[in-house]
């Protein structure tokens, strides 16, 4: 479980998180929905602790992402936005080298490594050095990675971007797998239909605040809108500007 | 944490050998590019003064007619005397265009002169700015010279008195410098010719430890992972000090090979440097990895991307050299005070050795440790930079 409790986080002049609340339950997957620039990527990475926030706190299971970083990193596996592989490794070893840093036994490692490259449908380019990969065999890896130690909780930053119809459909695939799996999923994405047809609980976020936190059913009655996209539009609509 | 760092350098060392960017210039470029070009400079040189010296020196002469015996004197000095052009102003202008090195004019009053026992002109004519030109002039000088003695001394003789008399002083010159020392004067520069090579070896994963892991986007995997980031900046130290000592014994050994072909005993020296100075020299220049190290992977900390660091980290590549030249200018000998000064330690230890001389102990204890405390004070700056929220960029 993620709980988000009033984050602020600023660079500079610009403003980029101001007072984000959310809960990501497990057993769910949340979406983390809003424009570009609306302040998912920072609110992600507080989450994940590279950044701090200035002000409010978050959980990651009962570890604070301030206090207690190493503890908080131990329970998420992170997909990060434009996230790269080692092109002198192969898949495997790119696998396995987060397996090792996570301090899973060696045994474990190929046991964890092989049940995901046959859970992601990685096998046919295992074994190849990652140099030339596609954008959707090189998020594959990376998704494989962030699971290597099997965590609890799930944070993908915009996990789709770049990925063809099929990519985006064994994407959606693993996540629902994670879901019955017990996990908490939290994932970002600027396009609405996406997010719709896979998360149970939606937060719109626009200009750093959060517009809306709902099941899509619920955005839909409480923007009075039928169709997602107008609800979408409404709800970032509905944010105080500054 | 240890585990962490281990696993680090691990994977660091295994891709790095699988780069072939990295390979060849920690492997190829730093250690066998310097020597070998050290090797082929000076034994081009040495062979060229060696060939020069033994040949006869071709030399177009204006007005041969008007001094047969000085033409005969220089005759049986190994110059072939040719017939230069016509007279003085074309054989300054020929000097001046480059077609002829150098000339020597006999004037026509030159007999008259030397009969009437006034001091008689010649002149030779070349251009100092041309060092080549300058070498043959100046053996043409020396045989003049020779000549105008040996008259001299005849004149002197003739006239019943000693030549002895016009010699009141006579200088004896002492040189106690040793093969061994006078090799410095050549390999000299040499201890700046490891220091690249050891700083080359690591350049690619010191830039790769910040820069390339942030442009490849794996930074933010790594940072998100359950350790610390001090374990990950330590293996990745560590990985980078493997390939600058791996290119240090590299360029050490092809020098220590280059050095049999050079032909330096030739001309009278004879550099220490056997099996036990390259032992020496890498004990001496291995603490320098840690600094050099900390230092690429701090320099390249700072930059937005993989090419600014690469330039940036040329201008480390030459930092090294500053402290040497400095001392090499003012020729000052080795202080207890300048063995705190890395990469001026390292030289100044080495050149004793190199010339032979009895390396002191206390010198080599203090270059160690004071070498070794900047790098790990260097090094633990970094770690602290590894922990800022800029590093993501």
């Amino acid at each position: 479980m993620i709980r988000v409790d009033e984050l602020h986080k600023s660079f500079g002049e610009v403003r980029a998180v101001q007072g984000v609340s959310f809960t990501a339950p497990d057993g769910k997957i949340t979406g983390l929905l809003g424009p570009n620039g609306a302040g998912k990527s920072t609110t992600l990475r507080i989450l994940y602790t590279v950044l701090r926030p200035d002000a409010g706190t978050a959980h990651i299971d009962d570890a604070d992402v301030v206090a207690e970083s190493l503890r908080a990193r131990q329970k998420i596996g992170v997909l990060p936005h434009g996230a790269g592989l080692y092109p002198h490794l192969t898949a495997r070893e790119n696998i396995a080298y987060f397996g090792r840093l996570c301090g899973l036994a060696p045994e474990r490692i190929d046991e964890r490594v092989d049940m995901l490259i046959n859970l992601l449908e990685i096998r046919d380019f295992a074994d190849r050095r990652t140099r030339g990969f596609s954008q959707g065999q090189r998020t594959k890896v990376s998704l494989a990675r962030a699971l290597v130690h099997d965590p609890q909780n799930i944070i993908l930053d915009e996990p789709s971007n770049g990925l063809d119809v099929m990519a985006t459909r064994s994407l959606r695939e693993m996540i629902l797998k994670l879901r019955s799996a017990g996990r908490c999923v939290l994932f970002s994405s600027h396009v609405m239909q996406e997010v719709a047809a896979l998360c149970d609980d939606i937060v719109i976020i626009a200009k750093g605040q959060v517009a809306i936190d709902d099941s899509s059913d619920g955005i839909r009655s409480r923007t009075g809108c039928d169709d997602l996209e107008d609800a979408f539009v409404r709800a970032i609509a509905m944010v105080d500007p500054g | 944490m240890i585990r962490t760092i281990l696993t680090v350098f691990r994977k660091e060392v295994v891709d790095n050998v699988r780069d072939r960017r990295t390979l060849l210039s920690a492997l190829a470029l730093g250690p066998l590019f310097g020597p070998l070009l050290f090797a082929f400079v000076i034994t081009l040189s040495i062979e060229r003064s060696f060939s020069l010296m033994d040949e006869a020196l071709v030399v177009p002469v204006i007005g041969r007619d008007n001094a047969p015996n000085l033409i005969r004197y220089l005759e049986s000095q190994n110059f072939e005397l040719v017939d230069g052009p016509a007279d003085y102003a074309a054989a300054v202008s020929a000097v001046k265009a480059g077609t002829l090195d150098l000339a020597l004019f006999v004037p026509d009053e030159f007999s008259r002169e030397f009969t009437a026992a006034t001091p008689a002109t010649v002149a030779v004519i070349s251009d100092q700015a041309n060092p080549q030109a300058d070498r043959d002039a100046r053996r043409v000088r020396d045989a003049l010279a020779a000549y105008d003695a040996e008259l001299v001394a005849l004149r002197l003789l003739a006239r019943g008195i000693s030549p002895s008399i016009i010699n009141p002083v006579n200088i004896d010159e002492i040189d106690v410098s040793t093969p061994s020392g006078r090799s410095i004067i050549m390999l000299g520069m040499l201890s700046y010719f490891f220091l690249f090579a050891l700083l080359m070896g690591g350049m690619y994963l010191a830039i790769d430890t910040t820069a390339g892991e942030r442009e490849r986007g794996s930074l933010e995997p790594l940072l998100s992972l359950p350790v610390t980031r001090d374990a990950l900046m330590l293996g990745k130290i560590a990985a980078t000090c493997l390939f600058m000592a791996l290119s240090l014994m590299l360029s050490l050994t092809s020098f220590y090979i280059a050095l049999k072909f050079i032909p330096l005993e030739e001309i009278g020296m004879t550099p220490n440097f056997g099996i036990d100075t390259v032992a020496f020299a890498f004990a001496i220049l291995l603490p320098f990895i840690l600094l050099g190290s900390a230092v690429m992977t701090l320099v390249a900390s700072f930059t937005k991307s993989y090419k600014e660091a690469q330039t940036w980290l040329s201008v480390v590549l030459i930092a090294p050299t500053l402290p040497i030249v400095v001392v090499s200018l003012l020729t000052l000998r080795p202080r207890l005070e300048f063995m705190f000064v890395p990469s001026l330690s390292q030289h100044l230890l080495l050149a004793d050795m190199i010339k032979n001389e009895p390396v002191n102990l206390t010198h080599v204890t203090i270059s160690v440790l004071s070498t070794l405390v900047i790098g790990a004070l260097l090094t633990w700056v970094c770690a602290r930079l590894y922990r800022r929220e800029g590093l993501l960029g």
